[in-house]
């Protein structure tokens, strides 16, 4: 995520409030070490033992406020979704669903899919992420291993343009078939119409002042 | 199949003639087809789908061979927009997803929120049991629509009459409690928007004393019915393999004998402390997950009534959370025009203290900053498992916010529950998983 400067989006002379200079980092949590804690640990343990290439499959493992998000190379996602279900002592037999999140300054891993899982057996979830450029905005389809990503991963295209390899009928979902772009991209503006008053105007909501 | 129209060439074009076709040869050839395939359109302003839900059917016969839904009429793109405005904000668009359950909407949202800001135990206790009691009166009232509009999908209307009266009485303690019947956007990241207006724990009594005989009325209508029996038993078949592959929560996996409530296995907002059960049938189809609706009230009912001991107990305890900066600085009261900011507030920010409109103004517009970073939280909602995926860049505005809710991932069973089913349980099988469409394309 970028770094945010200002206070409300305006620098130079418009900005009288004296914080245009103010420059703020966005800390995004960083890898967690051992141990994690609570039952993570023992996820981690389970999967390095049912998957011997794990250390080539996690990019990076993160805790954070209570969560643990696995951080999984593309090509290795569906091995590792497979292994996540089937192996007994981990059993993640249900996928909650798919969500694109786009990070534009992420740069050449633009497009992120976050997947939600969760262990009835165990009562534990877990949550995958995989990123992928947007130059080339491909991962293979979990459809075969969890049905319910069906729907969820034809939103993911429909709002990000994530190409999910292998789903039987890659389509949009919500928005018209003919539509073009995929509107929840950070590139992509909101659209909305000015508001107006007797004597004003006001912008639509993606032009209004905003503070930071 | 051969042509039925001779043709001849001029110098305008082909000319194709359709008189005196021989409509002997048109006749035999239909009655040798192998099958008779028939593609239905169903919706998307059928009445009984449920809002603005499209069915594609194939059907050989009355028998439909293939399903598919097509979804999308309502997506407003509350997700999209939220990223335009502050956290507080967000409630107010969420809260309107789906529209028959808008405070478990704004539960999950808040949930979050409060994960990100690290707060989530220092929301207020008394917020947090106010939420609980305004949760399940919305389950009942939520409840009430599915079994109502269920039954009169299914060519019952008494049922739906006695089901619109009770919840009548539900959305008047919503209006008491927070100036609005539906999309009140009352529960706010921190706490709720105001504390219960005087008289409501008593009122809630009487009511609940009053639902728990109602609820009678459509019990004894429906449970044993043989009518409704032979509507609803064996239809919209889904087995727990088909619910677990498929992500279907809610009484829908209840019904295959599940007993997964998050309510109970994974406690959020104090449900650990009430004492309430998780309601389950074995029989996988509509009849069962009618019958887990009907006792859900029960039990919905035996948590508002720990709810108001509890809130007995806590009486004048604050609503919301203790740190100013996350705080929203008014609290509303009910004036001569209407529910609006308290009198005693204006009369501070206004009359006494600069710092203290300039604070109201910062937080009201400007809004709070949430660290960076992502979270989930879920709750049950009536439909099942409501959950919200918040990504934060450390602003004053949500980076993304993305729902992952129960009617989207229910509503892909709908193929499995049909397909080899008859045309007329498509209706009881959408109605017993119960959609809402705003929840389905938000």
């Amino acid at each position: 995520m970028s770094e945010q400067k200002g206070m409300f989006g305006a620098s130079g002379t418009g900005d009288t409030s004296g914080y245009g200079g103010l420059v703020r980092a966005a800390n995004s949590p960083t890898s967690a070490q051992r141990p994690y804690g609570s039952y993570f640990d023992d996820i981690a343990d389970e999967l390095e033992r049912a998957f011997p290439e794990f250390n080539d499959a996690i990019e990076k493992v993160v805790v954070d406020r209570g969560e643990l998000t696995l951080h999984i190379k593309r090509e290795r996602l569906f091995d590792v979704a497979k292994t996540l279900r089937d192996t007994e002592t981990l059993r993640f037999e249900v996928c909650l669903g798919v969500a694109g999140v786009h990070y534009p300054e992420d740069k050449s891993r633009e497009l992120h899919a976050v997947y939600e899982l969760l262990s009835m057996t165990h009562n534990r979830r877990l949550r995958l992420e995989v990123s992928v450029p947007d130059s080339d905005p491909h991962i293979p389809s979990l459809v075969e291993v969890w049905a319910g990503t069906n729907w969820h991963e034809r939103e993911a295209y429909d709002m990000f343009g994530i190409i999910f390899d292998g789903h039987p009928a890659l389509t949009r979902i919500l928005m018209p078939d003919d539509w073009p772009g995929h509107p929840q991209r950070k590139d992509y503006p909101l659209g909305g119409i000015p508001v107006e008053y007797i004597g004003a105007t006001v912008p639509a909501p993606d032009n209004r002042r905003s503070y930071r | 199949m051969s042509t039925f129209a001779s043709s001849r060439e001029t110098t305008e074009g082909t000319i194709y003639s359709v008189t005196g076709g021989d409509w002997d040869q048109v006749a035999s050839e239909i009655g040798s087809a192998k099958e008779e395939r028939v593609v239905v359109n169903m919706g998307p302003q059928h009445p009984s789908t449920h809002g603005v839900l499209r069915l594609m059917l194939e059907l050989e016969g009355e028998t439909i061979t293939e399903l598919r839904c097509g979804i999308g009429y309502l997506h407003t793109g509350i997700e999209k927009n939220t990223e335009f405005r502050t956290w507080t904000q967000g409630v107010t668009f969420v809260t309107r997803m789906d529209y028959l359950s808008p405070l478990f909407n704004e539960t999950a949202y808040c949930l979050s929120v409060e994960k990100l800001l690290g707060i989530t135990n220092d929301v207020p206790e008394r917020a947090t049991v106010i939420r609980v009691m305004m949760m399940e009166f919305n389950r009942i009232s939520s409840h009430m629509v599915a079994l109502g509009t269920g039954a009169l999908e299914l060519g019952a209307i008494t049922p739906m009459f006695f089901a619109f009266r009770e919840r009548e009485k539900v959305l008047d303690v919503f209006e008491k409690v927070s100036g609005l019947r539906m999309n009140m956007a009352y529960v706010r990241p921190g706490g709720v928007a105001q504390d219960l207006p005087e008289g409501t724990v008593s009122h809630i009594r009487d009511l609940v004393k009053d639902l728990r005989k109602n609820f009678k009325d459509n019990a004894d209508l429906l449970i044993g019915n043989s009518i409704w029996i032979k509507r609803t038993k064996d239809v919209g078949y889904l087995d727990l393999a088909g619910c677990i592959t498929l992500g279907v929560t809610g009484p829908v996996l209840r019904s295959t004998g599940m007993p997964w409530d998050l309510r109970k296995t994974q406690p959020y907002c104090g449900y650990e402390n009430y004492d309430f059960d998780v309601i389950t049938a074995d029989t996988c189809d509509v009849y069962g997950r009618f019958l887990i609706r009907m006792q859900e009230l029960e039990q919905s009912l035996r948590i508002i009534e720990q709810c108001c001991d509890k809130l007995d107990a806590l009486d004048g305890a604050p609503v919301m959370v203790a740190d100013k900066k996350i705080a929203w600085p008014a609290q509303l009261a009910l004036g001569g025009d209407g529910l609006g900011n308290s009198l005693e507030h204006i009369r501070q920010i206004m009359g006494t203290s600069m710092e203290a409109l300039i604070h109201h103004f910062k937080i009201v517009t400007e809004g709070f900053r949430v660290p960076a970073g992502q979270v989930y939280s879920a709750v049950e909602s009536p439909r099942g498992e409501l959950g919200a995926h918040l990504v934060s860049d450390g602003g004053t505005r949500p980076y993304r916010v993305h729902f992952r809710t129960p009617s989207f991932s229910n509503l892909q069973s709908t193929s499995a529950m049909c397909e080899g089913s008859l045309i007329a349980d498509v209706v009881a099988a959408v109605a017993s998983i119960d959609p809402v469409m705003g929840d389905v394309d938000r």
